[in-house]
């Protein structure tokens, strides 16, 4: 009986073949839709730091130098690829690439740095105006309630209603 | 020449050691999964074994916490003389995605010293597999730090002293200098 099962096993086996890919010697593609390092575009950037703002491991770090100099560094040492950068870019500057061999001997080789010229007004020399609380809300992600308005619906009410709410204990006098 | 030094330090097999200091276990199951046969890692002679003493590498995962850095430590003194130390994925490399909290130390650099990182949340079983040919020498790697610079001004100045009048209108010709 022991025999037997070996000999099924055996034949199990050998109907199997070679199943080890051939990958080192031979390149691997991963699945569509994998997110791999991003590439930042520099052509593209605005340098609006949209993605700093939104790194959930805050890997993106942004220096002003100067009044026109904005160094945007993605440091990648603790990126976990989930593509909420690409994802907020306005200008589609970041890429999500399907590159994943990212082994290196040094963390320092994972790091991209950009430097940007930002535009600033020509008649004063100073920036443009920076964003109120409300634009500040929506990139960081949150969306208003009343598009046609531009205006948040608070469901809290500050103030009471004229109407009384229960209406049965309305009291008739005289 | 650290890929020398490699060479001549682990002429046949690697013996890895597994070490996880509190990850979330996703990079322990592609750990596991390079030992499939899909991914079949011991042709190149790498085998899994359950102590640190009979270990040449250790495969870190997850940060350098503080209830687990000392034993860490500890694991990491207990190997035999040439040794390796992997990193493997965000959490070893950099520290995770909650660098900043009470309990996460930082990266495993912080308590022992790594010599290769595989970045990745976490990291493909070929990714894995590629830091290693990278380590034994098969590969070289691909990653190079970049620094891209804006070297001219993307947007031509305004010049208040280009407008002049042409009867009753006024013309602005836009010039293409900085």
């Amino acid at each position: 009986m022991s025999l037997l099962s070996k000999l099924k096993e055996t034949v199990i086996c050998l109907q199997a073949g070679r199943v080890t890919l051939p990958y080192p010697q031979e390149p691997a593609k991963p699945p569509a839709g994998f997110r791999g390092r991003p590439i930042f575009n520099i052509a593209k950037c605005i340098g609006c730091a949209g993605c700093a703002n939104n790194c959930p491991a805050r890997e993106i770090l942004v220096h002003d130098i100067c009044q026109e100099i904005r160094i945007i560094q993605y440091v990648g040492r603790r990126c976990t690829y989930c593509g909420r950068c690409a994802d907020v870019c306005p200008e589609k500057a970041i890429t999500m690439s399907p590159e994943f061999e990212n082994a290196t001997n040094d963390i320092g080789d994972m790091q991209q740095r950009l430097e940007l010229f930002m535009g600033t007004c020509q008649r004063c020399g100073r920036c443009f105006k920076e964003p109120g609380p409300m634009e500040q809300l929506m990139m960081k992600g949150y969306r208003l309630d009343l598009l046609e308005q531009e205006r948040w619906v608070y469901d809290a009410k500050t103030y009471l209603d004229r109407e009384p709410t229960v209406r049965d204990i309305e009291i008739e006098l005289g | 020449m650290l890929r020398e030094l490699c060479r001549k330090m682990f002429p046949r097999s690697l013996w890895v050691y597994h070490a996880n200091s509190g990850g979330c276990n996703g990079c322990d199951i592609e750990v596991l999964n390079v030992l499939t046969p899909y991914y079949d890692v011991e042709r190149f002679g790498i085998r899994l074994v359950g102590s640190p003493r009979h270990a040449d590498v250790m495969l870190c995962q997850g940060p350098a916490m503080r209830s687990t850095a000392k034993a860490l430590r500890r694991a990491y003194d207990a190997m035999a003389a040439p040794k390796l130390v992997f990193a493997i994925g965000s959490c070893a490399c950099g520290g995770g995605i909650w660098y900043d909290t009470y309990s996460v130390l930082g990266p495993v650099e912080k308590v022992v010293p790594v010599n290769f990182y595989i970045p990745g949340c976490p990291p493909r079983p070929e990714a894995i597999l590629y830091g290693i040919a990278v380590a034994v020498g098969l590969v070289d790697k691909k990653v190079s730090p970049v620094k891209l610079k804006q070297l001219e001004f993307p947007i031509p100045r305004y010049h208040p002293e280009d407008l002049r009048t042409e009867g009753e209108m006024v013309v602005y010709q836009k010039q293409g200098r900085v």
